[in-house]
């Protein structure tokens, strides 16, 4: 079970009490009538599923029920980081090269 | 039988206090302190068990968790029954009654071992072909019917057990600084560096006392004091802290993410005679900071003709049942090793009486420092020589010894040596298997033949013989490194205690021994409990197995409960020299949990029965039991579907049910609708945006039935919203809806637009909601109801109200869910039950009735009212069901809306919702039967739709059905049909409305 650092509680709580929702920073785009079919059907569908780190969003739905974005290994389920919903999507390279030096 | 096996010592045992059990029906004496292994080799028992293919006789190879022969099924003390399990670590009590397995019908003699003849039939891939096989073996009736069933039967482990298991289960969930895995020399010296330190810390060990290989150890002193002294020295220090929990039979058998460990604790059998309130396992969920895992290793059997015979066992095993069981393993005894560890176990034996006849030593060079002890007390020494073959039946009675040169290759000439005992050691294998489940990387090390654990900054740290540190002082100097490092200490100064041990070179040999002619001759075992030889393994290299993956699926190997403890590394080591690679190169098998089985009772804790999922009940429920309802589940809701009278089946309660809502009035329980109160400046704009409809100029005191899509354009949830006030909404959703609705009006309202000033609060179970309908429910309410007039004009359909019923707080709805005037009375959900039943004596009085959930579907049907998840099912759009209507005109954006132009949700030709009516009106159509345009259609017949609801309507007068048909407003008036087992039923489509198609009857 994972142990996920809320941003909003900034505590560490078990799994159990987050939700996964899918993958992070997938903006709704603010005018869905003037996207094609193809820019909409990707908005709906395409995801990644990269061997590695990605941002993925979780909700604290047992806590204070926010939502928020993780940066988490699919290997071997590491967290990098969390932080609030809006916030940037961080920079993962320079954080990973920052935590080596 | 007597004891005539046991000798004085055995640390383990209380000697003044003797334990009687029971064996494959006959009675035995033991003592506390003993496992079922122990006891029955003291007793000079060596048949434990058939084995899973052949058959063949097989006795006890260890001394602990990894014994892949003596699985045993054994009753608890509440008299339950558990199978498979290892009878290396079942503690005695007194009136213990275990029985082998896999044998038919007594140990001695087993019919099933006719398989051992048959053995060319059930070499590698037997199973694999034989029941994934050719469609030619597998269509035969004769075969599937009668050999298939008879081969399951004879190749396999114990039964289950046929009674519920009488057994409690305890869930516990713990946190530490530091969890210290395995309680021998590193283990100890680990937890104590933290404890030091003052880290919370958790020590658990498999075995029932700390100590782990310290426990077996003959020679070792430190600190001038036998090994297992001072581990119980360590061990009472630990005993005196207050910052270290210590849990002996406790296995870790799984490493989850973030440090997360599963232990599963089991509690004496002893203990429990004495105090039945204790749970049989207690299942641990241990949050650690940081783990050191101190697993140790375990030793690996040689792969030789007919090395599965009783008598054969691990030396390191026999070792440990003469020092802390006092046994002794045979009654003339050779020795057969690829390492050092063997010489002093062979002393050991010699030194408690036992007759030590010969040690045969793969290897050419061996210190004169080890051999020399041995021939001082008259044992042989043979080195550069192996064990190519044994023989005996139900117990070993010689081996055969050949010289091996320093090719590998064994001499010409083959001598017998008479024994009754045979102990091997080929080595000692880290144990990396929890290390690997913490996806931890390991690297083949040539110089210890063993792959070693790599650490990983921030994971698991191995210690001591796990992490290829062999030698007690070198085991518990890493466990104190381990434990400083994991806890962020700087290393200290050297405090290992002195220790005086032999240094011993336990590297060993991996793969077969040497041997003498055809390698497909004979069977020499590499994995014991599912019967893999090494003959099997080249056979599926021949077939063209190349993967050890696929060698593993093709053979099994290394796939019984044991996961091959005993036997991977041989393997991989056999299949790597048969493709003539490295053994790194062809790489290992995942180590998966449970390091052992964990019962499902220990999993599921106290969640069976009425535990086991949570039952919700509304404030109505008591009174619809005391009337004898019927009830169904809906979600984790329990629902009253109908309300029986005396003599009435469901048929017959249901039609009477819905004919009096429609002639007069019913009243049902509608608690469990969800609800959601929406409050905020913005929280018209935020409907706006989640609906369909419009919500801005909806009035403060109507009602609107609103729709919700999901982003892809389909319809998920339905519910009507009252504007309670100009910032606040009553939404109802569907019963099983609300919490997903919730979730997605918080992702939406959190995440897309954080803008808006909308609060979002969840009230399903702050309401209890009484459905009045009827053409009486106007004065049924009437005289109950203050503060609200009930007048048509006042209070008109889609009405929304606030006053008194019976002077309780009420929301008033004007809402239909059967097409009848109707009211949904929301009262606080205490008040619920009085105020039901308030209203009950009022529906009495007017030959009304109470109705369930099953009526509430039929009256809806008859009105053609969609139900979500029955006429939708996450493909379909308000328009395919016929809801284009509520539209807001004019609308901008909204969740969904942008799907719905898509080409294909566009397109002509989607499923559209009718209604069905059977040429037959008296049969009622089965939900989900397809449909089709021909009489009789061949199988394969593209299906235009299907049945989503079929009912009989008594107020119809007939069956009716709602169904989902391509292009079906189109086809109104046209004859389908809906093939079925008994023939095709034909239908006529109609528009999806049973009873006053003009919808007069609900303005009352
Ligand atoms: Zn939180």
């Amino acid at each position: 079970m994972l142990n996920i650092r809320c941003p909003y509680c900034e505590e560490d709580r078990p799994e159990i009490e987050f939700r996964n929702a899918g993958e992070a920073h997938i903006a709704r785009p603010d005018e869905p009538d003037r996207v094609d079919d193809r820019q909409w059907a990707d908005f709906l569908y395409t995801r990644d599923n990269p061997k590695g780190w990605h941002a993925e969003r979780w909700r604290h739905v047992h806590g204070c029920g926010r939502f928020f974005n993780a940066v988490r290994h699919s290997v071997d389920d590491r967290i990098l980081l969390t932080y609030k919903a809006g916030e940037p999507k961080p920079d993962i390279e320079r954080m990973l090269r920052e935590r080596e030096a | 039988m007597s004891a005539s096996y046991r000798i004085s010592g055995g640390s383990a045992l209380k000697r003044e206090r003797t334990v009687r059990f029971r064996f494959d029906g006959r009675d035995y004496v033991g003592h506390q302190g003993d496992t079922l292994a122990s006891a029955l080799l003291a007793n000079g028992v060596g048949l434990f068990g058939r084995s899973f293919k052949y058959h063949r006789p097989r006795g006890i190879v260890s001394a602990g968790a990894e014994e892949p022969n003596a699985l045993v099924g054994a009753f608890g003390p509440t008299g339950g029954f558990t199978p498979n399990l290892r009878a290396t670590q079942v503690e005695l009590f007194d009136g213990l009654v275990a029985e082998s397995q896999n044998r038919w019908p007594s140990l001695d003699f087993d019919v099933g071992a006719i398989n051992n003849w048959l053995s060319p039939l059930f070499m590698a891939g037997f199973y694999y072909k034989t029941f994934m096989g050719p469609k030619a073996a597998g269509g035969n009736w004769v075969w599937r019917q009668l050999f298939e069933p008879a081969i399951r039967a004879a190749a396999g482990l114990g039964s289950p057990p046929t009674e519920p298991d009488p057994d409690r289960y305890a869930s516990m969930f713990a946190y530490c600084d530091l969890l210290v895995i395995g309680g021998g020399a590193a283990g100890l010296a680990a937890a104590e560096t933290a404890a030091n330190s003052g880290a919370q810390v958790i020590l658990c060990d498999e075995q029932a006392e700390f100590g782990g290989w310290l426990l077996s150890e003959a020679q070792a002193e430190i600190e001038g004091r036998a090994a297992r002294d001072w581990a119980a020295d360590v061990v009472a220090r630990l005993r005196g802290r207050d910052n270290v929990q210590l849990l002996t039979r406790t296995q870790a058998f799984g490493y989850f993410p973030h440090d997360f460990v599963g232990l599963c604790e089991t509690i004496e059998d002893a203990a429990r005679c004495r105090n039945p309130a204790l749970p049989r396992e207690r299942l641990w969920q241990v949050r650690a900071g940081r783990v050191v895992v101190a697993t140790g290793a375990i030793e690996r059997p040689l792969v030789f003709v007919d090395n599965d015979r009783p008598g054969i066992m691990l030396a390191g095993a026999a070792q440990t049942y003469l020092q802390r069981w006092g046994v002794m393993p045979g009654r003339r005894i050779v020795l057969f090793t690829a390492c050092d560890s063997a010489y002093p176990t062979a002393l050991a034996l010699a030194e408690a009486g036992g007759n030590v006849v010969e040690l045969i030593d793969l290897r050419s060079n061996v210190a004169e420092a080890l051999s020399a002890p041995l021939r001082a007390r008259n044992i042989a020494v043979s080195v550069g020589a192996a064990v190519t073959g044994s023989r005996g039946g139900l117990r070993l009675n010689s081996v055969e010894i050949r010289s091996v040169d320093r090719n590998g290759q064994t001499g010409a000439m083959a001598r017998q040596l008479a024994c009754d005992t045979l102990l091997m050691s080929g080595g000692w294998t880290p144990s990396v298997h929890l290390h690997s489940q913490a996806r931890g990387k390991v690297a083949w090390s040539e110089e210890a033949k063993a792959f070693l654990p790599v650490a990983r900054a921030g994971g698991p740290i191995s210690a001591g013989a796990c992490a290829g540190k062999f030698g007690l002082r070198a085991a518990i100097r890493s466990g104190a490194d381990a434990a400083l490092a994991a806890l962020g200490a700087p290393p200290t100064v050297d405090v290992t205690p002195a220790v005086a041990e032999p240094a011993l070179d336990l590297t060993g040999m991996v793969g077969r021994v040497p041997f003498a002619g055809d390698p497909r001759r004979g069977k020499a075992f590499v994995d014991f409990q599912n019967d893999v030889s090494a003959r099997d393994l080249l056979l599926a290299n021949q077939e063209g197995m190349v993967s050890i993956e696929h060698v593993k699926r093709f053979t099994t190997t290394g796939m019984a409960t044991d996961q091959g403890k005993t036997s991977n590394l041989n393997a991989l080591a056999i299949v790597a020299s048969n493709l003539g690679k490295p053994v790194p190169a062809v790489g290992l098998t995942t180590f998966r949990m449970p390091y052992t089985p964990v019962s499902f009772g220990s999993f599921a804790g106290i969640g069976r029965g009425d535990q086991f999922d949570p039952i919700r009940r509304t404030p109505i429920d008591g009174w619809a039991q005391a009337q004898g309802a019927v009830f169904e589940d809906v979600g984790t809701w329990k629902r009253a579907r109908y309300f029986p009278k005396p003599g009435e089946d469901m048929h017959q309660a249901v039609a009477r049910e819905c004919r009096t809502v429609r002639q007069s009035v019913g009243m049902l329980d509608a608690s469990t609708l969800g609800k959601i109160e929406v409050v905020g400046p913005d929280a018209a704009e935020f409907l706006e945006r989640m609906y369909v409809n419009s919500w801005r100029k909806l009035a403060p005191g109507r009602c609107r039935y609103g729709i919700m899509l999901n982003e892809a354009g389909y319809v998920i949830d339905d519910g009507v919203i009252a504007r309670v006030a100009p910032d606040r909404f009553h939404v109802t959703t569907t019963t099983g809806g609300a919490p997903r609705v919730l979730h997605m009006m918080e992702d939406y309202l959190q995440t897309e637009w954080p803008d808006l000033k909308v609060w979002l609060t969840s009230t399903t179970e702050q309401w209890a909601v009484i459905a009045v309908q009827g053409p009486k429910a106007r004065e049924v309410l009437a005289p109950l109801i203050e503060g609200v007039d009930l007048a048509p004009k006042a209070l008109s359909h889609m009405a929304y109200a606030e006053g008194r019923i019976c002077g309780v707080k009420m929301k008033l709805f004007r809402v239909s869910f059967t097409g009848e005037l109707g009211y949904e009375v929301n009262v606080p959900a205490d008040y619920g039950r009085a105020v039901w039943e308030a209203i009950w004596e009022q529906v009495e009085k007017y030959g009304g009735c109470a109705y369930g959930t099953e009526s509430l579907h039929v009256l809806r049907a008859e009105k053609g009212f969609i139900i979500v998840g029955q006429e939708t099912d996450g493909t379909v759009t308000p328009d395919d069901v016929g809801l284009s209507w509520a539209f807001g005109k004019g609308k901008g954006d909204f969740v969904g809306k942008r799907s719905l132009s898509r080409t294909d949700l566009a397109a002509a030709g989607r499923p559209q919702m009718v209604g069905l009516l059977t040429d037959n009106p008296a049969i009622v159509l089965e939900e989900g039967a397809q449909i089709v345009a021909m009489v009789n259609a061949p199988i394969g017949t593209e299906a235009l739709g299907h049945v989503t609801s079929a009912y009989y309507s008594s107020n119809a007068g007939r069956s009716i059905a709602l169904a989902l048909v391509a292009d079906g407003r189109n086809r109104l008036g046209t004859k389908l049909h809906v093939p079925m087992p008994g023939g095709s039923v034909s239908v006529t489509l109609v528009e999806p409305v049973f009873v006053d198609p003009k919808g007069e009857r609900v303005n009352g």
